[in-house]
């Protein structure tokens, strides 16, 4: 019979790898997904064997009131709203592994049983990491479901607070590891308290622009902390399945952390944009010279161009206009007009959230382009079309050595023989920077909600 | 698990299983990269596995149905949504990446 469960484990482990696998391409992605249906199906079920489900009705009860809540949560979800649900799913994984070290914690209180120093370490650091993921990633579900202010909230002596408050979960957990547990509960429970306020505090000053790099960060601490509860429980499926989360969360921290230019450090600690916000750039006591355009131009200006590129931002995502887009680029190919997507890595609030919405109006992915991919592009495009994107377009990332944003890899719009912005007002991007693109002669502006504009080009074309 | 050995061997695991990690996941293009993390957050459901051991435990120790059960259920309840919600919401993400009609 353990034979059976060690097996079960090994294969519930490779169909996890094989469906990660299979993620590589958009083609074999479902299979991907599947597979690793299939592997945790089997892994659960050999679990449910060793134990011998012994307290099934606990079981049953959680297993149907989670399933009922992720199920329909997951079919009644809106695309754009993908990054809160992301960031709710990393909380929850981060607070199992959180209540996991808290049960294994209280029963040898009640025992008076102690630890061994792998188990105490682990359980300690299960519980710190999983309190802080689950904190600081309501916290990012708060700011980005808008429910609270997504500009960074600071204040003096923040990092004092922090370090403070670090400080003394180490010194708790520290006692707890060198007594092996043989502490008073409320010592336990100050360093579970800690380290959920220290969640809320590392979150609070980090930006809404910022969310693609703490979402990927909270997806990889909760693979940590998933990954140390494999120790503290003895479980190799806990110790493989979070040591995957926790590269993937890392990769996708790093590259976002690059697309920005920025180090983690200064992302977590930075409160970038903190001063400018999202005031208007009039603010600054420079008024743009702009020029604006009508969308029957515009219109124009697509509906006879040879190859158009598209430059999706979180305005589209916020105006929900990706079917509006998509229904302007049918006209446009209609017309013989060769469409492309342009996707900045660090476009929208999470990893690839642009090329998931684009999918969902059906565009075909092979058109969504990367930054590296498209940017040859541009010298050959007629008409650029900026929907509700701005920092990451900005010229000035290039050569204002300056500049917040300087050395950000961006998108190189500027190089288009036209350039048409669509934009709700002239307030800047959330770095509260100019961005000169908009004063160059190639460049028009057309102002209003972006789904309204799209919608309004979409006619114009359709009328000529 | 006072065996020092042990704590190697399941070291060791850690460590192969972050490299096998990096190595594929490095793979997925940036289009996918959203499907990914909602497929990770599937996959770190495997706490609901751990909830399930640590709630036997509870039943072994002669504390079952004591204020602890209820966070052992809240655990369980946290991996459940994690699992059933990470995939559905991944494979509803995928069925919508489509290549250029008439290419298939």
């Amino acid at each position: 019979m353990m034979v059976a469960i060690s097996l079960a484990n090994i294969v519930g482990i490779a169909l996890f790898v094989l469906g990660l696998h299979y993620l590589n391409t958009p083609a074999t992605a479902r299979t991907g997904n599947r597979l690793a249906m299939v592997g945790m199906a089997i892994a659960l079920l050999g679990v449910l064997a060793e134990t011998g489900i012994v307290d099934w009705w606990s079981v049953l009860i959680g297993v149907v009131i989670g399933a009922t809540v992720g199920i329909v949560a997951a079919v009644r979800v809106k695309m754009t709203a993908m990054p809160q649900m992301v960031a709710l799913y990393n909380g929850a994984g981060g607070g199992a592994a959180a209540l996991i070290s808290s049960v294994e914690a209280f029963m040898a209180f009640a025992h008076g049983s102690s630890f061994d120093p792998v188990v105490s370490v682990s359980l300690v650091l299960s519980a710190l990491i999983g309190a802080v993921s689950f904190a600081g990633s309501l916290i990012a579900f708060l700011k980005l479901q808008e429910l609270m202010t997504g500009r960074p909230i600071t204040y003096t002596g923040q990092q004092f607070v922090n370090g403070v408050v670090a400080l003394g979960i180490l010194g708790l957990g520290a006692w707890f590891v060198a007594t092996a547990g043989d502490v008073p509960p409320w010592a336990f429970l100050a360093l579970l308290a800690g380290a959920l306020l220290l969640g809320i505090l590392f979150v609070l000053p980090i930006g809404g622009a910022d969310m693609p790099v703490v979402i990927s960060l909270l997806n990889s601490f909760t693979g940590l902390a998933v990954a140390v509860a494999g120790f503290e429980i003895d479980s190799i499926l806990l110790i493989i399945c979070g040591a995957l989360v926790g590269a993937s969360g890392t990769i996708l921290t790093v590259a976002m952390s690059k697309a920005m230019n920025r180090s983690l450090t200064n992302v977590l600690f930075g409160a970038f944009g903190a001063a400018g916000g999202s005031e208007p750039a009039a603010a600054t006591g420079h008024v743009q010279a702009i020029r604006t355009a009508g969308s029957d131009d515009v219109a124009v200006m697509l509906a006879y161009a040879g190859k158009v590129i598209f430059v999706p931002g979180y305005g589209m995502a916020v105006a929900q206009a990706q079917h509006s887009v998509k229904a302007l680029a049918d006209q446009l190919e209609k017309r013989g007009v060769r469409v492309l997507y342009a996707i900045h890595p660090v476009a929208g609030r999470m990893p690839g959230h642009m090329n998931v919405l684009l999918a969902e109006a059906n565009v075909p992915y092979e058109q969504l382009l990367d930054m590296d991919d498209v940017n040859p592009e541009f010298a050959t495009t007629d008409v650029a079309l900026v929907i509700g994107a701005n920092d990451v377009t900005n010229p000035a990332a290039r050569n204002v050595a300056s500049s917040p944003i300087y050395g950000m890899p961006i998108l190189d719009v500027d190089k288009a023989a036209n350039v048409v912005v669509l934009k709700r007002s002239m307030r800047s991007g959330f770095a509260g920077i100019e961005n000169p693109l908009y004063e160059m002669p190639n460049c028009s502006m057309l102002f209003g909600d972006a789904k309204a504009s799209v919608d309004a080009l979409t006619a114009a074309v359709k009328a000529l | 698990m006072t065996d020092v050995n042990h704590f190697i061997v399941l070291l060791t695991i850690l460590v192969l299983a972050v490299f096998v990690g990096f190595e594929v996941i490095s793979k997925v293009p940036t289009t996918l990269h959203t499907p990914l993390m909602s497929a990770t957050n599937a996959i770190h459901g495997i706490v609901l596995a751990g909830a399930i051991v640590v709630t036997a435990g509870l039943f072994d120790a002669g504390l079952a149905h004591t204020w602890l059960s209820i966070l052992a259920i809240a655990a369980i309840t946290l991996g459940a949504i994690n699992v059933f919600g990470g995939f559905a919401v991944t494979e509803r993400m995928l069925q919508m990446f489509k290549r250029k009609e008439g290419t298939k």
